[in-house]
C-alpha cells in the first residue's frame, strides 16, 4: 500500500509577507534530510507537506526522520486510496486500519473534504463510510465523544487519504531561519540541550569546543564529537570548532590568583567563541548556563564573563532546574553521552574556594597581567574544523 | 613503548598467538564433529584443558572454559544463588570486589538474597574476624578476590576458607583469582575453595577466554543453554583459538613462575626505590602483597591528567581512580584514604617482559607531570 506523510507547519504558517522564505528554507531541509533515508517525493500544497514514500521504502524510517525535523507541528502517516472514489476509500480503510481497529473498542470518522468538486459533503462521508466500516468491525462501536479511534479522510485535490490521526511533530522553526549561532560545548549535560533548544527556535549551529590536553583527553574530545553528532540528528549538519586551550590555561593559572581561574579562563572562552563565531558567520553565542547551578554561574559571575562579547549570548537553560535539563537531555538522547567520566575543560584547576561575587576591576588587574590578544589570537589560529556527521 | 598497565590487560605473547593462529587455520574443526577433523580440535581442547587445570592447581574435570573472568564469577555467583533459590540466605562479599562480583551481587540482593560487603582493614586485607562476625547458619556463599586489581594485596583465602567451612559447612566458597593466576601459586583444595575464576588476557593470552574451577561434585545450572559443551556448564561452540593460546600462554608463564617472580619483585623494589629518591611528596597505597601491582599517589596531581602526561611519553599507566567527576575508586574510598589521595592515584602493574627502563621513563614522565601541577 501506498504510504504518505502530511506534515502541518508550525507557526511559520503565522508570518507575513515573508512566509515564503519560511517554507522555503523547511522545504529544503527536509529534501536534505530525506535524501539520506528514501528517494521520497515532497510537495506543499496549503501549508501541508506531502511526503511520498516509495513503495520499497522503510516507511518507518522515514517517519522518524520527520518527527526531527523543526518546523512541523504534526505529522499524519496516512495510506494513499488507490482512487478517489468512496469505495476506493473505505477499502483502504478497512486494510490500513485494520490493525487499529484490532486494539480499539469504538470509534469515529472525521472528514476533511478539501477538493470542493467531490461529490458529497464532510459529514455524508463520514456517516456513509463509518456506517461501513461498522459493519466491517461488528466488535468495534461507533461513538462520537472520545472514541479510542478515529478515522481520518481526508480528501484533497490529487489524492484521497486515510489515516488514524497525527502526532506531534518536533515543532519549533526550521533550522537556519533565525540564523546561525556559535554553541560553547564543554561535554557536560546542560551545552547540548541548550543547542537543541535553540537549534529548535530555527538556529544553525557551529559547536565550539575547548580542548587543552593533556588536561583534557582525545577521549573528551571525542565525547564532545559524539555529543555534536547526536544533536545532528534534530539539526541536520554541524560544524565543531575544536579550540587549543592548553596554553591559555597553564598562563591563568601560573599568573592569576586562583580563586579567579574559572572565570578567567570563561572570559576567554567567550571571547575566543566570539571572534570564531564572527569568522563563521554566526550571530549570538550559545551556552548552556543555568542561574545559580555551579560558582561560575551566578549573577555576577555571568556579568564578568558576558561582558567580553558584543554579540547576543543565549541561556536557554537559564531559568531550568538540573531535573527539567536532564529530562531534554534524555528525551534527545544526549545524556549517556554527557555523563561519561571524563575530565573536562571545566573540571581541571577547579579553584577550591572560587569567587562568585566577582568584582570586574579585580578581574581586569588581573587580566593585566597576561597578554590577552596574543592568546587569544594563537588559540583561534590553532582551531582544528571537524564537520559533522 | 613502556607498558605498565599489565593488570588491565597484557600484550598476547607470540607463541599464545601461533597457538591461536594453528587452531584458526589448521586445526580448525568443531570440536563435536565426528570426522577426523572434530576429532584433532577435541584433542587439542582436552591436551589445552589439562595445561590450563595445571595452573589452577585442580583437576582438567574441573576445568570448563568460559569467555572471561566476569563470565566465570556471574555462572558461579548466580549458580549458587540457584542452587538456594528457594531457602535464599545470606551471600558475603567484600566491598573491594572486582565489579563483576559487586554489581553481580547487588542484583542479587535485589532478588531477596541477603548480601553482605565486608569491609577491609586500613591495609586492604579481610580478616578472618571480619568474616566470622559477618558468619550466619544460613550463609550459601562467600565471594572473595584473591589478588586486588588496584592495590595488589593478598587475602588470607586459607584462613578465610577455614573459617567459612568450620562455621558454615554448607557455604561454598568462590575466589575470584583473575589478578593471581601466574601470580601466586594457586592451591584451591587447600583453601576449601569451590569455584575459582580466572582470565586469560592478563596472562599473555587474548581478550574473550576465562576458566572457571568447578570442585569435583559440584554441579551448577548454567547461564545460558544450548548444545551441552563444557558438560552443559558453558554451551556454545568451543572458542578454540584463545583457548590454544590461553594453555600455550599457562603453559609458559608457569614453566617461568619463580623467576618471573623475582623479576617483577626487583622492579618493584626499584619502582619504591627510586619513588622514595626522585618523588617525594608521593605516597604508596595498600599493603602490596605481591610485587605485580604498585598504587601511588602524588597528592595535588589529578590521575586522569598524570595518566595523559605520561602517555605523552609513550608511559601507559592506569588511574586507580577514574577522575574528578564523581566516579572514585572503591577500593580506595574503602580503605578509607583522603580524597586528596583517591583523586591521585595511579596503578602501575607488572609483566615479566618489563624493564628498569621501563621504570625509569615512568619516574621522568612524573617528574614532568609534578611540574605541571605545581605553581
Amino acid at each position: 500500500m501506498k504510504e504518505v506523510l502530511l506534515l502541518k507547519c508550525g507557526e511559520i504558517v503565522l508570518k507575513g509577507l515573508n512566509r515564503k522564505t519560511f517554507e522555503d528554507r523547511l522545504l529544503k531541509n527536509l529534501s536534505r534530510r530525506m535524501k539520506h533515508v528514501a528517494d521520497c517525493e515532497i510537495s506543499m500544497r496549503q501549508s501541508v507537506v506531502y511526503v511520498e514514500v516509495p513503495e520499497d521504502a522503510d516507511a518507518d524510517a522515514v517517519m522518524d526522520c520527520a518527527r526531527h525535523v523543526f518546523g512541523f507541528a504534526t505529522i499524519s502517516r496516512a495510506a494513499v486510496c488507490p482512487e478517489k472514489t468512496l469505495e476506493s476509500v473505505l477499502e483502504t480503510a478497512q486494510s490500513y486500519l485494520a490493525p487499529r481497529f484490532a486494539q480499539a473498542k469504538t470509534f469515529k470518522v472525521e472528514t476533511k473534504r478539501g477538493d470542493k468538486k467531490f461529490p458529497m459533503t464532510s459529514t455524508e462521508i463520514s456517516q456513509h463510510v463509518g456506517g461501513e466500516l461498522a459493519d466491517r468491525f461488528p466488535d468495534v462501536r461507533p461513538y462520537m465523544h472520545g472514541p479510542d479511534l478515529t478515522v481520518h479522510v481526508e480528501i484533497r485535490e490529487k489524492y484521497a487519504f486515510v489515516h488514524a490521526g497525527p502526532e506531534p511533530g518536533a515543532g519549533g522553526m526550521p533550522i537556519g531561519s533565525n540564523g546561525r549561532a556559535a554553541l560553547l560545548l564543554s561535554g557536560g549535560i546542560d551545552s547540548p540541550v541548550a543547542g537543541w533548544m535553540m537549534a529548535k527556535r530555527g538556529l544553525e549551529l557551529v559547536g565550539v569546543h575547548f580542548f587543552s590536553y593533556p588536561y583534557t583527553s582525545e577521549r573528551a574530545k571525542d565525547k564532545v564529537l559524539e555529543l555534536g553528532r547526536k544533536l545532528t540528528v534534530w539539526c541536520g549538519r554541524m560544524s565543531v570548532m575544536v579550540v587549543p586551550f592548553t596554553k591559555i590555561q597553564e598562563e591563568i593559572r601560573a599568573k592569576c590568583h586562583e580563586e579567579l581561574f574559572t572565570l578567567i579562563m570563561r572570559r576567554f572562552m567567550m571571547r575566543i567563541a566570539e571572534r570564531v563565531a564572527v569568522e563563521y558567520g554566526c550571530g549570538a553565542l550559545i551556552t548552556g548556563e543555568s542561574l545559580g547551578q555551579v560558582a561560575s554561574q551566578t549573577m555576577p559571575a555571568m556579568g564578568v564573563t558576558g561582558a567580553v562579547c558584543e554579540l547576543p549570548t543565549f541561556r536557554p537553560c537559564i531559568g531550568m532546574d538540573k531535573e527539567e535539563i536532564v529530562t531534554i537531555a534524555r528525551k534527545i538522547d544526549t545524556f549517556e553521552t554527557s555523563i561519561l567520566p571524563y575530565e573536562d575543560c571545566c573540571t581541571v584547576f577547579t579553584p577550591k574556594h572560587p569567587n562568585t561575587k566577582p568584582k570586574m576591576p579585580k578581574i581586569l588587574e588581573a587580566e593585566s597581567h597576561l597578554d590577552v590578544d596574543a592568546l587569544v589570537n594563537e588559540a583561534v589560529e590553532g582551531v582544528e574544523i571537524i564537520h559533522l556527521p | 613503548m613502556h607498558y605498565l598497565d599489565n593488570a588491565a590487560t597484557t600484550a598476547v605473547l607470540p607463541e599464545a598467538a601461533e597457538a591461536a593462529m594453528h587452531a584458526m587455520c589448521t586445526c580448525f574443526g568443531n570440536p563435536s564433529s565426528l570426522h577426523q577433523m572434530g576429532i584433532d580440535a577435541s584433542r587439542l581442547l582436552e591436551d589445552s584443558r589439562k595445561v590450563v587445570a595445571a595452573a589452577l592447581g585442580c583437576l582438567p574435570e574441573e576445568t570448563y572454559f568460559t569467555s572471561c573472568g566476569t563470565e566465570s564469577t556471574n555462572i558461579s555467583l548466580r549458580g549458587v544463588a540457584h542452587l538456594n533459590r528457594h531457602q535464599k540466605g545470606r551471600i558475603i562479599t567484600t566491598e573491594i570486589e572486582h565489579a563483576a562480583t559487586i554489581n553481580t551481587a547487588k542484583q542479587l540482593a535485589a532478588e531477596g538474597y541477603d548480601v553482605v560487603f565486608l569491609a577491609p582493614d586500613e591495609t586492604g586485607h579481610i580478616t578472618p574476624v571480619a568474616l566470622e562476625s559477618a558468619l550466619t547458619e544460613d550463609t550459601v556463599l562467600l565471594s572473595c578476590q584473591l589478588v586486588n586489581n588496584e592495590i595488589g594485596t593478598v587475602q588470607p583465602v586459607a584462613e578465610l576458607g577455614a573459617m567459612l567451612k568450620a562455621k558454615a559447612p554448607r557455604a561454598l566458597f568462590h575466589i575470584d583469582a583473575v589478578q593471581g593466576l601466574a601470580r601466586v601459586k594457586l592451591t584451591p583444595k587447600k583453601w576449601n575453595c569451590d569455584l575459582m575464576s580466572v582470565s586469560g588476557h592478563k596472562i599473555g593470552a587474548p581478550k574473550g577466554i576465562g576458566a572457571l574451577y568447578v570442585k569435583k561434585g559440584l554441579r551448577l545450572p548454567p547461564l545460558m543453554f544450548g548444545g551441552g559443551q563444557e558438560k552443559g556448564m558453558r554451551p556454545g561452540t568451543e572458542a578454540l583459538p584463545n583457548i590454544a593460546a590461553f594453555a600455550k600462554a599457562c603453559e609458559i608463564r608457569m614453566a617461568h613462575f619463580d623467576e618471573d617472580f623475582q623479576h617483577v619483585q626487583s622492579l618493584a623494589d626499584y619502582l619504591r626505590q627510586q619513588v622514595a629518591a626522585q618523588l617525594p611528596e608521593a605516597v604508596f597505597n595498600g599493603a602490596g602483597d605481591i610485587p605485580h601491582v604498585v598504587n601511588l599517589s602524588l597528592p595535588g596531581c589529578k590521575s586522569e591528567v598524570l595518566l595523559h602526561v605520561l602517555e605523552g611519553d609513550e608511559v601507559y599507566v592506569s588511574s586507580g581512580s577514574a577522575c574528578s567527576k564523581g566516579k572514585q575508586s572503591g577500593v580506595l574510598k574503602a580503605l578509607g584514604l583522603p580524597k586528596a589521595r583517591t583523586d591521585s592515584a595511579l596503578r602501575v602493574s607488572f609483566c615479566p617482559a618489563n624493564t628498569k627502563e621501563d621504570i625509569d621513563a615512568l619516574i621522568a614522565a612524573a617528574q614532568k607531570g609534578v611540574k605541571l601541577f605545581k605553581r
